[in-house]
This record gives structure tokens, sequence and C-alpha cells, in this order.
């Protein structure tokens, strides 16, 4: 990109939180956060919501969370059996720490339109 | 067993030099570092500092045979030599518990940093560190939310937070303000901030503020389909004052709202963390004037102290220097009260300047904030030193852009999701800065300009403070 010294829009755009200022994830990338989170011994969980309700604390649960897992094929194919059983929702992965109660970490990695 | 009445004058060394004590775990333990006047011993230098922090007064007084002062006293139980500096030694010094009001940091710094500091056979004096017990601890409120609460009430996971200080700081009207507020939180920002000295000046009374910046927030939130919030600093010139400000935020429905907890006081600051609590709000803090206090490397009280204090006063995220911009703050000394904020362990590590192991049991812990001179170039050293459980914030390098404060929003959030994706990935964040940025800003004319514009500025001074280490 070269250098532009005239000023541009900048218009707004909707987003999903984490990563959603990045470009899509190819598989591979996508795989890699997958390993991270299995990593630090959190539990993956899958989410989906109709893109109307993406700002709702509760998504669906895709399932239940998958305590432990640590088989990094097995999550991926969960997360396109989730995408196959919702086509247009969005489908979110969540690093789920339960010594913080919190979320390690969360992001979309099928948009629903 | 009683005593007799001996008027006059002692040695303070008799009474509280005991280096055989051995601290109990309710005790406050304290590490002063001094440097005393030529021809005074250390043991009684060091003595003075426990009696004139707790019990004891120049002269003995008849009255003092009325009580037990052996239970009450503050015992100087260690001297040990400042490490390449030999006029200094660090003090430690044990106080019982009973010397302090529950849950009161108020009551704790006016004994231990109160009239001792003052004291002529001193020429200087600072508290190092403090070891609070778990007995105290548990008497105080801490935090309102904390990290984890925080995380789940913006719906931010897995990276830090990202801010900004609205600019110019002051001088804008409120309409103008919430402008900027607005162009910031679009442009991808989760929270903007007022500048610490931003009250309820004439030129922006604070009513017409939260009002615009209320409208702002709702606006960039409806838009950007992500949780967004504005600290609204309350500080004001009385505490009834600043808890009908954090009423009126409450009632405009926003989440977060701020205050300056050195220059309002603890007592206040404690207040308002209770009022938090009670009413579901973020409080986020801010340490104007500790620099005056902390950053003189043989007076006042160190920052790490000023850390915990807020941590058990009350606080959600307290700015702790950048280690990479332009205030002061070296990398070691930073992690060490960053532990202190987050963790609910952290041990000795003289390395980090903590003097003590510290529990801090079930007290939730503080953001940590990095703000002042920072921009997109930073942000991979930020990342690697702050981590996750952190708010970077970047205020020229956000309104600064050439394109204005949305493009340079839109590039730090660029930039910061990209140093995250490439650490969760297994990169070296800090030896690849250059190719990770110049990977994303392919994607992002935002970043693009951003890193053209702030490629040469770099803040490299010497800090005043170190660590005290063998030359």
């Amino acid at each position: 990109m070269p250098f532009q010294s005239t000023v541009g829009d900048y218009a707004t755009v909707a987003t999903l939180e984490t990563f959603g200022f990045l470009p899509p994830m190819t598989q591979d990338e996508i795989y890699d956060q997958i390993a991270y989170i299995i990593a630090q011994g959190w539990s993956p969980v899958i989410e989906h919501v109709h893109p109307s309700g993406s700002m709702q604390t509760y998504w669906s649960y895709w399932k239940l969370p998958f305590f432990g897992e640590k088989d990094l094929n097995l999550v991926v194919s969960e997360l396109e059996a989730c995408h196959r059983a919702y086509p247009d929702h969005h489908v979110r992965i969540i690093g789920y720490d339960a010594y913080t109660q919190s979320q390690g970490t969360a992001f979309v990695v099928f948009q629903g339109r | 067993m009683s005593k007799k009445y001996d008027a006059g004058v002692k040695e303070y060394r008799d009474t509280y030099w005991t280096p055989e004590y051995v601290p109990l775990d309710t005790d406050l333990l304290a590490c002063f570092k001094f440097t005393g006047q030529e021809g005074v011993p250390k043991e009684e230098v060091a003595a003075a500092i426990a009696a004139e922090s707790s019990t004891g007064t120049w002269s003995t007084v008849w009255s003092e045979l009325l009580t037990d002062l052996e239970f009450y006293k503050g015992r100087c139980y260690r001297i040990e030599d400042v490490p390449g500096d030999p006029e200094s030694f660090y003090a430690f010094i044990a106080y019982p518990l009973d010397l302090f009001e529950e849950g009161s940091i108020t009551n704790v710094l006016t004994s231990l940093v109160g009239n001792v500091f003052g004291f002529k056979a001193l020429r200087h004096l600072r508290l190092e560190d403090i070891r609070f017990p778990m007995a105290f601890i548990k008497t105080c409120g801490g935090p309102p939310n904390g990290i984890q609460v925080e995380r789940d009430r913006l719906n931010k996971y897995g990276r830090p937070l990202l801010g900004c200080t609205i600019k110019p700081k002051l001088g804008l009207s409120g309409k103008n303000y919430g402008r900027v507020v607005y162009e910031c939180l679009r442009g991808g920002l989760d929270l903007t901030k007022d500048d610490e000295n931003i009250n309820s000046q004439p030129f922006q009374r604070w009513r017409e503020r939260f009002e615009f910046v209320a409208e702002a927030v709702k606006l960039a939130q409806q838009e950007t389909g992500e949780v967004k919030g504005h600290y609204l600093n309350c500080t004001a010139t009385t505490p009834e004052e600043m808890y009908e400000r954090a009423e009126f935020a409450k009632e405009l429905d926003m989440p977060i709202i701020m205050h300056d907890y050195i220059t309002g006081g603890f007592t206040a600051n404690t207040g308002l963390a209770n009022w938090c609590r009670k009413n579901g709000m973020l409080l986020h803090i801010h340490r104007a004037m500790h620099a005056v206090i902390d950053r003189h490397p043989k007076h006042g009280i160190h920052f790490r102290v000023l850390a915990k204090c807020l941590r058990l006063s009350g606080g959600d995220q307290l700015h702790t220097g950048t280690v990479v911009g332009k205030l002061e703050g070296d990398r070691q000394t930073t992690l060490g009260f960053i532990d202190n904020l987050r963790e609910s362990f952290v041990p000795e590590d003289r390395s980090r300047g903590n003097f003590f192991d510290q529990d801090w049991g079930s007290m939730p812990g503080v953001f940590a904030v990095a703000s002042g001179g920072i921009h997109v170039w930073h942000m991979p050293a930020l990342l690697a030193i702050f981590g996750d459980d952190s708010c970077l914030q970047f205020g020229g390098g956000t309104h600064g852009h050439p394109w204005g404060s949305a493009a340079g929003a839109a590039a730090n959030r660029v930039a910061l999701e990209a140093c995250v994706k490439a650490r969760n990935a297994g990169r070296e964040i800090e030896k690849e800065s250059r190719d990770i940025l110049m990977e994303a800003a392919k994607h992002s004319p935002e970043l693009a300009i951003a890193l053209e514009t702030w490629k040469e500025i770099k803040f490299e001074f010497d800090t005043v403070d170190k660590l005290d280490v063998q030359n």
C-alpha cells in the first residue's frame, strides 16, 4: 500500500468483538487459534446465534462445552457440524477457563447473514 | 507485670529494635528505605521509624503505663544494606493488626507515612513495600467488580481492552467532546476516557458532558454491534457532588465511571468503590499526582504500595505506566506491581522490587492500564509486557491519525488483533514486531498510514527510579 497523503473516509463497520477487525482467517489460521486454546488448558465451547441476536450475552450452546477436549480435529468437526446445522447463524469458539470462570478467549469462526 | 514510671528521653532502639522478633501472620509488614543523619547508628534510626509510625513519641510519658504498649508497638525486626548505596538501609517493621481500623487504607497510610517523614534524624525516607495480612485484606471491599466481571459486562475476551483519552484534554464543549468519543468508538475502540483533569469546568459542565457522551456511546454501540463505554470522571469538589455525578451516569445507563484516587483521596475513593459495587458500575482509576510521591528513589512512597492500596480501596482499572512510552517506569518494576494488581498470590522477588510474599486471597483483580505516549509501533511490546488483562490507551496515537480519530482507532484495533493472533499462533511478537504489523497493514490502509506517521517517534530516556542493585 503506497503512502496516501490525502484524507480518506473511514466508514463504520459492524464487527463481532475479538478478531473482528482482521480479514477472515484461513483454515490453518483457525487451527492455530484452536491449538492455542487447547494448549492453555481451556475447554473448547461452541456457541451460535442468529445475527439479529449477536449482542445477547447468551448465545445457544452447540451441544455442551467440550470439557477437557484435547483433540483439535474433533473440535474442528464440531464447529463444521454446528455451521451445517445453522448455516445462517454466527458460530463462535470459546476457550473456557474454569479456574477464572471466564472466557480465556472467544472469536467468531463462521459469520451468518 | 507492672512497670515504674521513669521520666526522660530513652533511646528508641531499647524499645523498638527487636531483631529476635518473628513477625506474626496477622502483622502488617512494611519495608522502608532510609538514610539517617550522619553519626546516628542505623539501629537507632530504624527503631525511630518504627516508633514514630506506631505508638512512640520522643519522650517517655506517664500515660503509656495505662496500657500495654508491648502489645501495640511497631517493631523493627530486620535491617538490610541497600545494594549500591552504602549510606542507605532497608528497615523491616512489623505492626500489630490492632493499630489499624478495619478496611481503612486512609488509616494505614496516616500511620505509616505520617509524621515520621518529617523526622529530623532522617535525611531520606521511602516506603518501599507493605505486606498486608489476610486478616486486614478481608476487611477491605476491594475492586467493585474485578477483571473477570468487567470482561463479562463488556463482552471482551482473549485480548487487552483498547481505549484512549479524549483530546484536547481541556477546552472542548460538551457536544464537540461527544463527537470525539463517537469517532473513537465507531472506529473500533472499546472504551474512551475523560482526562483526569476534566471535572466540571466553565467550558464544559459535567452534566452536559455526560449527556452528549452517553448519546455517543449508545450510537457507536448500535452501529458497530459491540459493547462500548466511556469513563465518566466523577471526581468532584465534595463527596456529595461526586455521588451526584455517579448517580447520573447510572441513570444514563453508562457502564463505567472514573476517579482520580490520589488527588481525590482514599476516603473518597473507598466510598465511590462501595457505591460502584452497590450499583453494578465499573470503576476506572487514574493516578494523577503519583509521581510527586513515588518518583524520587530515596523519598516518598513507591508506586507498588500505592497500587496495593488501590486494590484494597477499590477500582477495576488502574494506570500503571507503559514501560515503552513517554512516562517513567522500568519493565521489571512494572511487572512486579502489575502482578500485585492482578494475581491472587505474589511471591517475594527482589528482581521485581517485591519485598514480601503477598497473599490476596479472594480479592478480585484490577486491570493494568497502559496509557501515555504510545502508538501502533509499541503494540507488540505492550502486549508482551502487559498480557491480556490490561487496557491499552492511545491518545495522540488515535487522534493524531491523518484521517482522524475513527481511522486512528481502527489502526490500533487492527494492530492489536494482529499481535494477539500472532502470539496465539506461537510467534515471538517482540522480535517479529515489524513483520507482524506490516503484514496486518496490507489489509488496513488505516494501519499503513499510522505506521508511516509514527515511524520515527521514540521516548528513550533512562528511568530516574531504578531497582536498587550493586553497581
